[in-house]
């Protein structure tokens, strides 16, 4: 599908010989890598190998020391990423305070909304009816995670960063990542996800991209 | 589908910060507490001698005001940081500068806002002559909104840091005596039966021109100290 793809058109994300330096010291690159719409790669890697400052550089957080980023065949910057790309990091974005639909009504006031789902969709297809109102501080982190990935569901971004997208859940949460995934595909979307190779996919052989760790 | 809009993703940010504030009122209620405290206990410590009082009554009510909010500004970003909204907040498609702007305002009305309510009860407190009150609130109302200007900049740029508090306070410091001395000058002189349009002229210059400048350095110190 993915070569098929590459032939007519241009690829949603490239990057082009990517290196990465902190304070001289080098955590990744060169790289070379391109996704097309419906394209689920997958970057492995052991703990401290770079995947989270990699996915920091593909969605502009942090500016790669060499090599360029292309969206759409421009090149990446903050101010154009506008709804193109959705980042799932370590650290939710979620606020405990809030409940789950407050935080999803706040993500579509920032993000906008795909058309067709409304945040109680979202929050159902996750798994999580009967607690949209219940502050996130009384919910466990794997249903925290559901929450984050519903945000997923409602923002019209082609691209999703996923890291780590598998930790904190259950094998039932691992399936619905999959379906996630398998679903945003099919539609025409991409997503990069990282993980340290603990977990496997479930469904299909997806696309893999080593990291190795430079000590 | 949907893109969002500035104004929707504005609404959204502001709505969600002052529920937030509002989840957690008791500690937005401190800085008020600080204010109230400091000022009350000037009259133990002096005496309740009305001259004396009236004296620094300007003076030490702008000292309070400005000292609780500098409490307050540490927090500006820090939960945004620790549970990644800071982040999806520079990677919104929106103005960086917009949002900040947003958060700012937030932070000037739930903190400066409440104590320029209680400013009339603290100067009743120190016994300041009621011609002065008017000028005094004008000074606070110009005053505050360009203390959350500066502080958001300094905030912005500390923020990455761990134990940032001492920092920020060096940084801010400087930058807001001019505001304090104008401020309090206006009120001394409003209560010596001079001219306080002035500095009150003053302080408005900088207040429109921190404005708009400060939300666009403060999104640029964010971008910095993310990375």
């Amino acid at each position: 599908m993915s070569i098929a793809a590459e032939t007519e058109s241009a690829p949603l994300l490239q990057a082009r010989s990517l290196r990465f330096a902190r304070n001289e010291e080098e955590i990744f690159g060169p790289l070379d890598f391109s996704l097309h719409p419906g394209d689920v790669v997958l970057i492995e890697g052991d703990n401290g190998s770079g995947k989270t400052t990699l996915l920091k550089v593909l969605s502009g957080l942090l500016e790669a020391k060499s090599g360029s980023v292309l969206l759409h065949g421009a090149p990446l910057t903050l101010a154009k990423l506008s709804h193109q790309v959705a980042l799932l990091g370590h650290l939710l974005g979620l606020k405990l305070e809030l409940s789950a639909l407050e935080n999803l009504r706040f993500a579509t006031g920032m993000g906008g909304i795909r058309s067709g789902i409304t945040p109680q969709l979202a929050l159902a297809s996750v798994g999580l009816e009967g607690f949209e109102d219940a502050p996130l501080r009384t919910l466990s982190a794997g249903q925290r995670k559901r929450v984050a990935l519903a945000r997923l569901l409602l923002v019209p971004a082609a691209l999703w960063l996923l890291d780590e997208p598998y930790a904190n859940l259950d094998r039932g949460g691992i399936d619905l990542v999959n379906r996630l995934l398998d679903h945003h595909a099919r539609r025409g979307g991409a997503a990069l996800i990282t993980s340290h190779g603990a977990y496997a996919f479930t469904s299909g052989t997806p696309r893999r991209i080593p990291l190795r760790a430079t000590a | 589908m949907k893109p969002g809009t500035a104004s929707a993703a504005c609404i959204a940010l502001l709505r969600r910060d002052l529920l937030l504030v509002w989840r957690r009122r008791g500690d937005a209620l401190n800085p008020l507490l600080f204010a109230i405290i400091v000022v009350a206990l000037f009259p133990f410590a002096l005496g309740p001698e009305t001259t004396v009082l009236a004296r620094i009554a300007a003076g030490t009510i702008f000292v309070a005001v400005l000292l609780a909010m500098l409490l307050s500004l540490d927090a500006l970003f820090r939960s945004d940081l620790e549970d990644g909204s800071l982040e999806q907040l520079v990677l919104s498609p929106h103005p960086l500068s917009l949002l900040l702007g947003c958060k700012i305002l937030v932070h000037w009305s739930t903190t400066a806002l409440p104590l320029i309510v209680v400013a009339p009860l603290l100067a009743q407190l120190l016994q300041l002559p009621a011609q002065v009150l008017p000028v005094l609130l004008a000074a606070l109302a110009l005053a505050t909104p360009l203390l959350s200007l500066i502080g958001a900049v300094c905030v912005a740029l500390t923020v990455g840091m761990r134990r940032s508090g001492m920092l920020l306070t060096l940084l801010v410091l400087p930058l807001i005596v001019p505001a304090l001395i104008f401020g309090a000058g206006a009120c001394n002189a409003a209560q010596d039966g001079f001219a306080y349009a002035a500095p009150l002229l003053w302080l408005g210059a900088w207040l429109a021109m921190a404005a708009i400048l400060a939300p666009l350095a403060a999104a640029a110190a964010l971008r910095i100290s993310l990375t």
